[in-house]
């Protein structure tokens, strides 16, 4: 059953992928991408990452999607009902992406990554992510503020009326 | 799914869709969509490898980073696309060859 599931999920993720960079109506776009990233979160549950599948869903689909539709609303005409977009060079870009792909699989896929029959089973990571975050990772943390802070500041001084 | 390769592939495809966004859309917003895949995938195998590979939680640590960052850059990126809009009524990346007219 847990296989089932994580196929559909697998299938939904590259299904709405898909969508996002083939399809031709950009609102049509921002709704499979909501599929997208909860397929990923779903993801993470299966690769017991609780943490990151709530994390997932709080900034990726309350925040940053939110953010995709202001923008999308905010520079079109949306009497015009059909929000179209158009891509450029689809055959060139098609070529060099499968390219990329082909690379990608020949390379990762014939290693035989240690341990890769193991897998450990986290019980609860919102524990050691908290602690690694205050010992190891601490001046990251720190660096992170200041840099959200300073991408707040950024951005509400761009979007002010008189730049 | 108790194998590290369907993650690996997932990843693979879904980076590989993001890329083709960036490259071929004109619409500065449907290219930053095609920026949140990429970083989607770059996550999914941060996590894949946690799990199954290092053992350890140091892949989810940089997960948390990455997605702090694309909130971040999702942000800074709609304000520079909206003053795009109101400088030329338009986002098409491909005629925005100057950042003022």
């Amino acid at each position: 059953m847990a296989d089932f599931i994580f196929w559909v999920i697998w299938a939904l993720i590259v299904a709405s992928a898909a969508l996002v960079a083939f399809g031709n109506n950009l609102i049509h776009s921002v709704f499979a991408l909501m599929g997208t990233f909860l397929g990923v979160a779903g993801i993470y549950i299966f690769l017991n990452a609780d943490f990151l599948a709530v994390t997932q869903i709080v900034v990726y689909v309350g925040g940053i999607l939110v953010l995709l539709v202001f923008g999308i609303m905010l520079t079109n005409k949306i009497s015009t009902a059909q929000i179209s977009q158009s891509s450029v060079q689809r055959g060139l870009g098609l070529a060099v992406v499968l390219g990329v792909i082909a690379i990608i699989l020949t390379a990762v896929l014939p290693h035989d990554w240690v341990g890769s029959t193991m897998p450990l089973e986290f019980t609860d990571t919102v524990t050691g992510i908290g602690n690694l975050l205050f010992t190891d990772y601490l001046i990251l943390f720190e660096i992170a503020s200041v840099l959200l802070l300073g991408a707040l500041i950024g951005a509400a001084t761009l979007a002010r009326k008189e730049l | 799914m108790d194998h590290l390769s369907s993650y690996l592939v997932l990843s693979a495809i879904l980076f590989s869709l993001g890329l083709y966004t960036v490259v071929t859309r004109r619409n500065a917003v449907a290219i930053l969509m095609g920026v949140e895949l990429i970083l989607n995938a770059a996550n999914i195998n941060f996590v894949a490898f946690s799990k199954f590979v290092t053992h350890n939680l140091d892949g989810h640590l940089m997960s948390v980073f990455i997605i702090m960052l694309a909130a971040a850059e999702a942000a800074v990126a709609l304000a520079i696309v909206l003053n795009l809009y109101n400088d030329r009524g338009h986002i098409n990346v491909d005629e925005a060859n100057a950042l003022k007219q």
